[in-house]
């Protein structure tokens, strides 16, 4: 008995079905990746500390209020101008002797900063301050560590420092070449190391 | 009679679309393998402030993510306004952060735990309040790498 040809299955509607499920992922799909300020918790020290006196030209006190108004020292400041006061403060170096600072270029304001690795940003909040005005600070801030960090990497090195930190973390880039990277990045973070203090919120 | 007869040229043969279903497939695969699906649904509002000093979060995997914000407006009538915390697929209390993220700790390999990052994903008009809470419990977990995720854009526009 001659055996009956299975009938061929047609594929014709193959590439509809197959387009079908493509389109269903093209829709899901998300490619692109979170951004946002990093930045490092305190880790909780329960031994008794010492407290470390500082003296009050080497900090830089910025309050962000309920109604989002900055108040530097105690003074009111506008959020254009902010960026530009802490670079003025942290770069001032006003130290003399052992505190004198020879890569500053501020203004040498005996009754600011002494130099960048005493001066302390101390950002302090309500507890009814807005999220929004907080990351606008922030922000504000880790701006005015970049410019200078970047300035004194470019004097260096003639590479701006953010950029170095990019290729440092990106693992496409060459092994051998990350360690005088790394090198270089923690010459400028000597420099300048990013001293910001979040103090609990007072209210 | 010959053996190679000429074709009638009767018009353009038709274009073969065999091949059509294999090039579909290919690029099906490349989204099925590029999609990430989203795992939470959210509950809560999170319009992100915007800021510009920002760095990359790459690595998905290594990443946990703490939201919060107003409830959305479909919730509003069961929990109110008050900004919540939403973790996973639910609202939490502050008291809870702790245990997620030492459940997140165990579901991933011992050696990546150090490198875990907590992404911060708060509405602009939540509170310090709540968020300063946040940071708190996540110091006493010892999660202190923590990131503030936002839009890219001038940070000035948060003050319009």
């Amino acid at each position: 008995m001659a055996r009956r040809n299975a009938p061929e299955v047609n594929a014709g509607s193959m590439a509809d079905i197959a387009f079908l499920l493509l389109i269903f992922f093209l829709v899901t799909t998300t490619i692109e990746t979170d951004s946002g300020i990093s930045r490092k918790l305190p880790p909780i020290d329960d031994t008794e500390q010492e407290d470390v006196v500082l003296k009050e030209r080497n900090i830089f006190e910025v309050l962000v209020d309920d109604a989002g108004n900055i108040l530097v020292e105690d003074k009111l400041m506008d959020v254009k101008d902010l960026r530009q006061a802490a670079i003025e403060f942290l770069d001032n170096g006003g130290g003399k002797g052992d505190q004198a600072c020879d890569y500053c270029q501020g203004a040498r304001n005996p009754d600011s900063s002494d130099n960048p690795v005493k001066a302390v940003i101390s950002l302090q909040n309500n507890r009814q301050t807005k999220y929004k005005n907080y990351i606008t600070v922030q922000n504000e801030l880790v701006a005015a560590y970049n410019v200078l960090r970047n300035k004194a990497s470019n004097r260096l090195f003639k590479v701006d420092f953010t950029a170095m930190e990019k290729a440092y973390n990106d693992p496409e880039y060459p092994k051998d070449k990350k360690d005088k990277l790394e090198e270089r990045i923690n010459i400028i973070k000597e420099m300048y190391p990013q001293k910001l203090s979040e103090a609990e919120p007072k209210r | 009679m010959s053996k190679f007869k000429k074709k009638s040229d009767g018009g353009i043969p038709a274009i073969s679309t065999a091949s059509l279903p294999d090039i579909v497939f290919m690029l099906l695969f490349f989204f099925m393998v590029v999609t990430v699906m989203r795992d939470t649904s959210l509950k809560v509002q999170n319009v992100l402030p915007a800021a510009d000093q920002t760095e990359k979060l790459d690595k998905k995997d290594l990443v946990m993510y703490i939201y919060a914000g107003k409830p959305s407006e479909r919730y509003q009538q069961q929990y109110g306004t008050e900004s919540r915390i939403q973790l996973n697929d639910k609202y939490a209390s502050v008291s809870d952060i702790q245990q997620f993220i030492f459940e997140e700790r165990q579901s991933k390999r011992e050696e990546l735990v150090p490198y875990l990052t907590t992404a911060l994903k708060v509405d602009k008009e939540t509170n310090m309040g709540l968020v300063s809470d946040i940071k708190q419990e996540l110091r006493k977990a010892e999660a202190l790498k923590i990131n503030y995720t936002t839009r890219q854009g001038s940070s000035l526009q948060n003050y319009e």
